[in-house]
């Protein structure tokens, strides 16, 4: 098990690597020269050539690519300000070093995902397994046909028109903004609650269809229809047998979707105005604060990469299969 | 050596001595070993699956030759070698002698159309999306071969001598059942009037009425049409009554080879005695007479880590100390008949009827039978000692 | 034994002094096709202690009668009709309650592929233990201990090591053997087997099928051994079974069928089979033609479109008139008793050499 946790954290660092050259010379790629945005109104060539040296653009770009990987554990001092270590990059529009800012933004997105994860494994996977219990049914029909519905709610629809019903025209919930954990855990729920079920709509819809389906397929396998044969009773043939066969499929789909919660969280966040990770990458690219996105793009997918071994070990914990080979 | 079985010819006059008839395919050698990863932290090849691990066998024109073992032996793989759908770890493959261990796709061709293969799964081996014309056509369009009168009548030839009606030609596989697709793919591997078929179990995934409707018309094909057979299956029954001669094999290696009635009626190989004894007969007489009673112990070890010497010795009552330091070479035993080789230091009486004492070895068995049966007669582990140096006067029986 | 009485007393009442009881049994599933009658009025009995071997082929119906003996059957696609008496106790209206309490614990069963059928994510121990657990009210702890102890009856080595195994860990013989384990750990009177040694070699087969007499001695359970192989079921079955379409087609013990068989049917299975001990110059008799689709199955006799004595019985009967099974000993065939006698005799027997 731990030969295997090694193995995959040695791969993830190999896959990291090539993530952040890949961005960095994509961002290379594109027509617009960064020093620019510091130069300001009066912008001289001379000027822009002392902003070019002093940001390091006048390296060739596998040099300036091999900096920034250094300077990620040695820090550096700019010109324009110090970036202590881990530095990733010194972001020019904000006058701040990049990685402060990523720590001070990733509670919001962090609650606002690992939050709607819970929200949709709740209901998803319950009224899944339901349908699937009481297959043919009324129940099972409604579930079915409710979840098709659901399934087509983009979250910019719903946002606002969950906003409007709820907050601004019958006050029911408050206003959705963050409010850290530590500081008062009431608040941080009740300012949550909206973004968390809206972005959660999609993934419930989505689960409650997949869990519905495993789990009728699980209950037709041959170990199923054992475990009826010795006697054992519906329920926990149910829960026992066919629900711990279903887990692999849906923690399989939860580690692709990982990606896909991380997108709709950054929708989440600039419906609702919360200052996350989302909010940070669109107001990069607004003001092509190019040294900010690539920390937000590095970042977000080290915590895809990060949560993928997460998933890699649950199903080792699932699968004896997996653990013992 | 050992020097209790007497050595009447190497295994190169035993060939010599074959009667004549063309030798079609030659294998010497043969070895395929499939990588196992693994490793820590970086995979790498840790070790081999030896699934075929040094088999020597000859098929000559025009004979039927049955290649029987039981799962993971390795008689599957020696025949996707032989067709060279698998490359192979070592030895050489010759057909009508010429080399073709190696031979690339180009070198290949001629030879492709001359041996054919007929595969296990009727479902899975026709392609759903392809008319039963398409696919009986293929193998000639691919060999850009046009026979007289056309390919289309030529497929026509090749439904009605499989057993359909040349009407089907336009229709899909799903249209027919499982022994009607096992006869397609049959008239497939015909469409190039090849000279040796390798079928793989072509027959175990049948119901017993249509298994001999398979059987039936694969003889017919064979002895019509002068089809050299390399006969694969697990059922000793089937491959009897199919083969001319017979390979018995155990874990990548042919133990016991001959004629059929060498194999069957006068084995000298203890692992060929267990598999015949095992074979749950239908007696249709009122008191036949009474075959021996072998029930070894376990199942067949992985061919990932072959025992040393003979493989089979860690599931034989005879093993010794010299089965484990010395492979034992396939060889003609003194009394054995002349093609009949074995593969063992302490060879069987060659006889199939019941032996004075049973061979248990499974302990379930040996404890359960102890129990029920008070008196003793089961007793099959101590049997060893008492038949090691048998050998010796078995060697010499005529 | 089945009850060898004569045709006259076969009563459609369930026999009495049987301990397993089946009466016109009828399995009707919808499929999106229509109705398939996978099984069309089966009637049998099973004594304590004895062996009965159902033999048939893919679609015959013998594994289905099983499932529905022990309630396995999905309720919402299959219709069941008749009566399924086991020891004096009614199963085919009973509570799904009543049937948990009996199966694992009064009869149990064992199934073809032991890699499928058991369950990869719990230990082969748990496995074994849970119905004596749940049947016998033991504590995990006894169950473990009970598992162990089937182990080592069944012949695993190091049970008190390999009971913590999973599935995937043990030979596909020694899951077989865990199988008969878990099916065994409740003393059952009803075993019933489906294809127990059709997924496994040739030499572990034997060593399965002669535990399986042996524990039967032991224990003293009633065994229903189903198979395709005639040559499986006559080492181990005291009667047989032809099952074809989802009917009984011969029964009888297993030495009259075997020495003396009367219907075309068998006759076929005993000429599609080679023997290690038959002629290898004569040729296969194999059936003609294929099993009928349970769709629309034949009229009259299910048999009659590949039979080869439908002109011996004339008048076009086969295809009309459907033909009876006796209980005891007999054949579901329109030839008289002479002429099954005679066929066999002159054409069959000297095939079969």
């Amino acid at each position: 098990m731990l030969r295997f946790l090694v193995r995959r954290t040695l791969g993830a660092v190999v896959i990291l690597l090539f993530i952040s050259a890949f961005t960095f010379f994509l961002f290379f790629a594109i027509p617009h020269d960064p020093a620019l945005l510091s130069c300001g109104k009066n912008c001289t060539p001379d000027n822009l050539k002392t902003i070019h040296h002093n940001l390091g653009l006048d390296h060739p770009v596998p040099v300036q690519y091999y900096l920034f990987m250094v300077r990620i554990f040695t820090g550096h001092h700019f010109a324009a300000g110090n970036c202590p270590a881990p530095c990733f990059g010194y972001s020019f529009a904000n006058s701040e070093p990049v990685w402060p800012t990523l720590i001070d933004r990733l509670p919001t997105t962090l609650s606002l995902a690992l939050g709607s994860m819970v929200v949709f494994l709740l209901f998803g996977l319950g009224t899944g397994m339901l349908a699937a219990w009481r297959r043919g049914s009324a129940v099972d029909k409604v579930l079915s046909s409710a979840s098709l519905v659901l399934s087509s709610m983009q979250i910019y629809f719903v946002g606002p028109l969950v906003l409007a019903l709820l907050v601004y025209n019958n006050h029911i919930l408050d206003q959705p903004k963050y409010v850290p954990l530590t500081q008062n855990p009431v608040h941080w729920f009740s300012g949550l609650i909206i973004p968390w079920c809206v972005l959660s709509i999609l993934f419930t819809a989505n689960y409650t269809r997949m869990a519905r389906s495993t789990m009728i397929e699980q209950l037709q396998e041959e170990h199923v229809r054992t475990a009826r044969a010795k006697g054992m009773s519906g329920a926990y043939v149910f829960f026992r047998y066919a629900w711990r066969g279903s887990l692999i499929p849906i923690v399989t789909i939860l580690g692709i979707d990982l990606g896909s919660l991380l997108g709709g969280a950054m929708i989440t966040e600039w419906t609702f105005q919360l200052t996350g990770l989302g909010r940070l990458a669109i107001d990069s690219v607004t003001k092509t604060d190019l040294p900010m996105l690539m920390g937000v793009m590095l970042f977000s997918s080290a915590m895809i990469v990060l949560f993928n071994i997460l998933v890699d070990a649950v199903y080792a914990f699932i699968d004896p299969r997996i653990r013992l080979s | 050596m050992s020097n209790d079985i007497s050595l009447s010819k190497a295994p190169a006059a035993a060939r010599a001595a074959e009667p004549p008839g063309e030798t079609l395919l030659e294998v010497r050698g043969l070895a395929k070993h499939f990588p196992v990863m693994g490793g820590f932290p970086f995979k790498r090849q840790v070790g081999a699956v030896k699934a075929v691990d040094g088999v020597d066998l000859t098929v000559r024109a025009g004979e039927s030759f049955g290649l029987v073992g039981e799962s993971g032996c390795g008689k599957s793989t020696t025949g996707r070698l032989v067709t060279r759908l698998l490359e192979p770890t070592a030895g050489s493959i010759s057909y009508r002698g010429r080399d073709i261990t190696h031979a690339s796709r180009k070198e290949l061709a001629p030879v492709r159309s001359e041996i054919q293969m007929i595969f296990q799964d009727p479902y899975s081996s026709l392609n759903p999306r392809q008319t039963v014309g398409t696919i009986i056509r293929g193998p000639m369009e691919i060999n850009g071969i046009e026979p007289p009168g056309g390919r289309e009548q030529r497929v026509r030839e090749l439904l009605e001598t499989v057993g359909l009606n040349p009407e089907h030609y336009n229709r899909f596989p799903h249209e027919f059942s499982g022994g009607q697709r096992q006869r397609i793919g049959v008239a497939r591997a015909l469409a190039l009037e090849p000279k040796l078929i390798v079928a793989d179990e072509p027959v175990s995934a049948l119901d017993v009425s249509i298994q001999a409707q398979v059987v039936n018309l694969l003889q017919q094909v064979q002895r019509e049409l002068g089809i050299a057979f390399l006969f694969i299956a697990h059922d000793l029954a089937i491959v009897r009554h199919f083969s001319e001669r017979v390979a018995v094999m155990y874990l990548g290696k042919i133990v016991e080879v001959g004629d059929r009635d060498s194999i069957y009626l006068r084995p000298r190989h203890p692992y060929t005695h267990a598999l015949l004894s095992a074979v749950p007969e239908a007696d249709l007489t009122d008191g036949g007479t009474e075959r021996e009673r072998i029930r070894l112990a376990g199942d067949v070890p992985s061919p990932v880590n072959p025992p040393s010497g003979c493989h089979f010795r860690t599931r034989c009552w005879k093993a010794t100390e010299v089965c484990a330091a010395e492979e034992p070479p396939l060889v003609r035993l003194g009394g054995s008949a002349e093609g009949h080789l074995t593969a063992c230091h302490h060879p069987e009486e060659p006889t199939i009827t019941g032996r004075t004492e049973d061979v248990v070895l499974d302990p379930a068995l040996a404890a359960i039978e102890d129990a029920l049966d008070d008196v003793g007669g089961v007793d099959g582990v101590g049997d060893g000692e008492d038949f090691q140096d048998g050998a010796g006067s078995a060697a010499g029986r005529p | 034994m089945t009850t060898m009485t004569t045709p006259e007393d076969a009563a459609p009442k369930a026999a009495q002094g049987a301990f397993l009881s089946v009466r016109d049994l009828y399995v009707r599933f919808s499929t999106e096709d229509g109705i398939v009658k996978a099984v069309d009025g089966l009637s049998f009995d099973l004594q304590r202690g004895q062996t009965l071997g159902i033999v048939g082929e893919s679609g015959s119906g013998k594994s289905v009668t099983n499932l529905a003996v022990l309630g396995l059957h999905n309720p919402a696609t299959t219709e069941i009709a008749g009566e399924i008496v086991l020891d004096g106790q009614e199963l085919t209206g009973a509570s799904n309650r009543t049937l948990e309490r009996l199966r694992g614990n009064r009869m149990a069963m064992i199934f073809q592929d032991s890699l499928t059928a058991l369950s990869p994510y719990y230990t082969v121990g748990r496995q074994i233990a849970e119905p004596y657990v749940k049947h016998r009210g033991a504590s995990k702890r006894e169950g473990r201990e009970r598992a162990i102890e089937m182990l080592e009856k069944v012949g695993i080595p190091q049970p008190r090591l390999r009971v913590d195994d999973y599935p995937h860990q043990f030979s596909g013989g020694m899951r077989q053997r865990a199988m008969i384990a878990m099916a065994l750990v409740c003393n059952p009177d009803l075993l019933i087997a489906d294809e127990p040694t059709t997924a496994l070699d040739v030499t572990v087969q034997a060593q399965i099928l002669d535990l399986l007499s042996d524990l039967q001695q032991e224990f003293g359970s009633a065994i229903i051994l189903i198979t395709h192989d005639l040559g499986v079921v006559s080492k181990v079955a005291d009667d047989l079974l032809v099952m074809y379409a989802g009917r009984a087609v011969e029964r009888g013990s297993t030495r009259q069928l075997l020495t003396e068989p009367q219907h075309p049917y068998t006759w076929g299975l005993l000429g599609s089979m080679p023997r290690l001990m038959s002629d290898v110059n004569e040729q296969l008799t194999p059936i003609p033609g294929a099993p009928p689709s349970l769709l629309a199955p034949p009229p009259g006799c299910a048999f009659h479109p590949r039979c080869g004595y439908t002109d011996l019985v004339g008048g076009g009967r086969c295809a009309v008139q459907r033909p009876d099974l006796p209980l005891g000993r007999g054949s579901a065939c329109h030839l008289t008793d002479q002429q099954k006698r005679s066929v066999f005799i002159e054409t069959i027997q000297p095939r079969l050499g």
